[in-house]
């Protein structure tokens, strides 16, 4: 790929001559779709991003958002799916250093990680192979940092085969003293690079994430994908922290897409300022690098803080102290964004970069293109017998147990984690604001390939719904909205929903969209993924308990906000049923009221009388019932209606069963709010009975757990 | 008059470690590794992490470190030394207690709760429980495979340095019990003195009230003055 030709046109108008190499290759990187959103910034304004508690919102490293008057927290989310194709294990591995290193820059410290994988079918080989390189990767490197993994998502599906995604989040924790931004603040302040030497690792990646995957991509992309040193990072966090502490840092980018030209010139470009960046200064790993490859290397661990003269000897010294490289590479200017190298014959200095940073960051030309409005499906039913359904729903390896993933995530370091993975959503203890910080992400792919719209506003829902059943209530949410190939007209129209559905519901549910990320061109000669938005919300409540997922033995089961039930209007659109038998049928209408359902629902987890709590949505309700029950507690539920299939698989969000002491209390809360129907009662030991009229399916906690451990069995 | 958790780059359950001991009472703080011991140390943490980024090999660059002489030394002067997860490779690599930890049987990382028995009641860091007692604590590594000769194990069996093993419900010792394949199930020991121990699971985690069970407070307590 290089600078396309009416590009070239555009810039060579602006400096009004040829742009050197160097500039050729900045504008093809910084242009490119992963770094200027060319094609979905027109929809990105759907969204709104504003809120009394969002201290930075969209465009920074990470969001921050206010938890009280003094803490905040940093939202950030990545996508590292063309490098995780062709090298799962360090694709991955450095997806996370990435989204970690997007923390520090706003002076905070991780706290928590979450990632949400999308692969190829589970029986595929080649998706198996890339499934457990990813696990791999991110355990490495995450655990090697020291900041716990608490929640995430698995999905496969046929779509994903040629382009898996791996989307990572990070939550990190700072004060309003604390807080840095990537916006450059005073020309003649210097330009400090701390961290690993540069080698030419990764050179073009922003590029090589613009475009479709090509068949030889293994072997022909391996260069443009980096090596992570989770060690390095590892110091670089301390370090951070402690220059930090000691308010060295004036602003601060990591060094991600487009290396070193990327991060510094978009400091400066935020500002409206320029840079005079010595190249030759760059502490680097291997001989003889050209001004390009220095420019643009993605070498990781490394970060580009703005210091004032007067401290950067004391920069100097705490990077040596936890042995990490710093060079002075130059300082900020009022004038053009200019690189410099020395000449090694003459000792003069050639100037190879010297552009307007504001016209480099901001000047590429947008997309206009054409989309077509993916067709509904029609119903077309398939005719399972009732347990037969239920057992291939509950055993799919997306509904089974995650926890061969999770099991390998150090996921209680940092003595923060009071709910961790396997439940609804995590809770952060964050004793500093005497608040639980709820944390939910994941996407839906059968959903939103069903139905872009509606689909991706039913994951904003799912995702909120499982905040609120752990009590807490939805405080904002960063996307990673990922797509095929935008050039097509159906992908394109298929993107445009779901971006336009994501941003309806939050806004629905007051719940700002603070930050993403987008990436498209994940297409390959596999076709296209499903448009596929990944959603990480927080949530806050006081205190860090929250009501388990499993039944006690003793309790009634009310069953909450299944508008499908109460309208006689059950869809099956969407749903796993539909995946494992073939079949298709409408995206299921959502809740009346989202906002007062979700609110409801988390004041109800809080009450004393409620005992349990359980998101229902993938799988419907044959996979909520069966994660709740227990060796100890079983159920005994009947099935309401005369459409067993559709009630126990639909997968409307916006559900949760609550087990509770208090059944009339549960009924006046959602009085007028959502509809409630009791379902059944807890029993003594694990047995699961489902009442379907003429039919009845009996099980046990035994044999859940055998049917659910699907991934574990194959992967052990 | 402080406990010094020992920070090397990489260490990564430092902060757990300081947070947990403050809960108990007890005053610690983190030393960075090129600092050395302080005077008037109380006790020494050795915690949980990727010291090196386990380069070479789990702790063995971290046990050659110039601080651990030092930690030796106090050892020997009776200062009480914790070794948790990777300061227990790190134990184990520097000749404070016998044996390896190695690759788990599984070859993969494993972050869990298990359970323990607690094998002697009689030494500082096992004075708040009963012999036999079972305690609920977490593990999370990938090199937690406890190895050693099976004479050498036997003598340290006879001599009664077995401090913790990994159990089921009933405080059985049984393979399926054994997160990581274990010699005997081995999960912490005693060096050649009682106040020096090393286990792979964490106490530190299993500390604060807030975020889970409470198990691991005893074993802290033995840094108590």
């Amino acid at each position: 790929m290089s600078l396309a030709d009416s590009d070239r046109e555009l810039v060579v108008s602006e400096l009004d001559r040829e742009p050197t190499r160097a500039e050729a290759a900045l504008f093809e990187n910084l242009w490119s779709e992963h770094c200027a959103y060319r094609s979905s910034r027109p929809l990105l304004s759907a969204f709104d991003s504003e809120g009394e508690r969002v201290v930075v919102g969209p465009g920074d490293d990470a969001a921050v958002v206010a938890l009280d008057g003094e803490t905040y927290i940093t939202l950030g989310i990545e996508s590292h799916n063309h490098p995780s194709y062709v090298d799962p294990f360090d694709g991955a591995a450095t997806g996370v250093g990435g989204i970690v290193r997007d923390t520090l820059s706003m002076g905070a410290y991780p706290i928590a990680l979450a990632d949400s994988l999308y692969f190829g079918e589970f029986d595929d080989e080649h998706s198996k192979y890339l499934f457990e390189g990813v696990v791999e990767g991110i355990s490495h490197y995450g655990n090697c940092i020291g900041v716990p993994t608490v929640a995430g998502s698995v999905d496969f599906h046929t779509d994903y085969e040629g382009n898996p995604l791996v989307n990572v989040a990070c939550v990190g924790l700072t004060t309003e003293e604390r807080l840095v931004t990537a916006e450059a603040q005073e020309p003649g302040n210097k330009l400090v690079l701390v961290g690993n030497a540069t080698g030419r690792d990764g050179l073009g990646g922003a590029s090589f994430a613009s475009e479709d995957l090509a068949e030889d991509a293994e072997t022909e992309d391996r260069p443009a994908v980096q090596v992570g040193d989770p060690y390095a990072e590892k110091l670089l966090i301390e370090a951070n922290e402690q220059l930090v502490d000691e308010d060295l840092i004036e602003s601060a980018r990591d060094l991600g897409a487009a290396g070193l030209g990327g991060a510094s010139s978009e400091m400066v470009a935020k500002a409206d300022l320029g840079a005079h960046i010595e190249l030759d200064r760059v502490h680097q790993r291997e001989p003889n690098m050209n001004a390009l490859e220095i420019l643009l290397a993605e070498s990781q661990e490394r970060m580009c803080y703005e210091v004032e003269p007067d401290n950067v000897e004391r920069v100097r010294e705490i990077a040596e102290r936890f042995d990490l490289g710093c060079s002075v590479i130059g300082e900020v200017t009022e004038g053009n964004y200019v690189c410099t190298v020395e000449e090694s014959a003459s000792g003069e200095r050639e100037t190879v970069v010297d552009v307007d940073a504001y016209f480099l960051g901001e000047g590429a030309p947008m997309n206009d293109l054409e989309s077509e409005v993916p067709p509904e499906p029609e119903p077309d039913l398939p005719d399972a017998d009732l347990t037969d359904a239920f057992d291939a729903v509950v055993s799919s390896p997306n509904t089974a147990s995650k926890r061969w993933v999770y099991r390998q995530y150090d996921h209680e370091v940092g003595v923060r984690t009071s709910v961790g993975p396997g439940d609804d959503a995590a809770i952060m203890a964050v004793r500093e604001a005497e608040q639980g910080l709820a944390l939910s992400t994941g996407g839906a792919p059968n959903w939103t390939d069903a139905a872009p719209y509606e689909g991706a506003r039913a994951v904003a829902l799912e995702n909120a719904t499982n905040i609120a059943a752990k009590g807490a209530t939805p405080l904002a949410a960063v996307d990673c909205l990922n797509g095929g190939n935008p050039e097509k007209p159906d992908v394109y129209g298929g993107f445009t929903g779901i971006v336009d559905g994501l941003a309806e519901m939050c806004e629905t549910l007051s719940t700002p969209v603070v930050g993403g990320n987008v990436s498209l061109y994940n297409d390959s000669v596999a076709g296209p993924i499903p448009p596929t938005p990944t959603l990480a919300m927080v949530g806050a409540k006081d205190g860090y308990d929250a009501p388990p997922l499993s039944v006690a033995a003793d309790g009634d089961l009310l069953l909450v906000g299944d508008r499908g039930l109460a309208a006689d209007d059950v869809r099956l659109g969407g749903s796993e049923y539909l995946a494992q038998f073939d079949g298709s049928d409408r995206f299921p209408a959502l809740p009346d009221d989202p906002a007062a359902l979700i609110e409801t629902l988390a004041a109800v987890a809080d009450e004393d009388a409620t005992l349990a709590v359980h998101d229902v949505s993938h799988g419907g309700l044959a996979v909520a019932l069966a994660e709740m029950v227990t060796a100890d507690a079983g159920l005994e539920v009947s099935l309401p209606g005369d459409d067993p299939a559709g009630t126990l698989f639909h997968e409307q969000p916006g559900r949760a069963l609550i087990q509770t002491d208090s059944p009339a209390a549960v009924r006046d809360a959602f009085d007028g709010v959502a509809p409630v129907v009791e379902l059944g009662t807890a029993t003594d030991g694990g047995r699961l009975v489902i009442d379907a009229g003429d039919r009845t399916i009996e099980t046990d906690a035994a044999t859940i757990r055998e049917r659910r451990a699907t991934i574990e069995r194959d992967l052990e | 008059m402080t406990v010094s958790i020992v920070r090397f780059g990489g260490s990564n359950c430092d902060r757990d470690a300081e947070r947990a001991l403050a809960h108990l009472g007890i005053d610690a703080e983190i030393v960075w590794h090129e600092d050395g011991l302080p005077a008037d140390v109380t006790g020494v943490v050795l915690p949980g992490g990727f010291s090196y980024g386990d380069y070479l090999r789990a702790g063995a660059m971290a046990a050659r470190s110039p601080i651990m002489t030092e930690v030796r030394e106090a050892a020997a002067d009776g200062v009480p030394v914790l070794g948790v997860c990777n300061g227990a490779q790190v134990g184990c690599e520097s000749g404070l207690t016998e044996g390896a930890f190695t690759t788990n049987e599984s070859a993969r990382f494993q972050c869990e709760h298990v359970s323990l028995r607690v094998e002697r009641a009689d030494t500082p860091w096992t004075a708040a429980y009963e012999e036999g007692e079972i305690i609920e604590i977490p593990i999370a590594h990938g090199e937690g495979r406890y190895e050693i000769t099976d004479d050498r194990l036997a003598e340290l069996e006879d001599e009664g340095r077995i401090l913790f093993r990994y159990c089921d419900e009933n405080g059985d010792p049984t393979p399926k019990a054994n997160p990581n394949g274990s010699k005997h199930a081995v999960a912490g020991i005693l060096g050649d003195r009682d106040s020096v121990a090393v286990l792979m699971p964490h106490p530190e985690r299993a500390t604060l009230p807030d975020v889970g069970p409470t198990d691991g407070q005893g074993i802290l307590r033995g840094l108590e003055r």
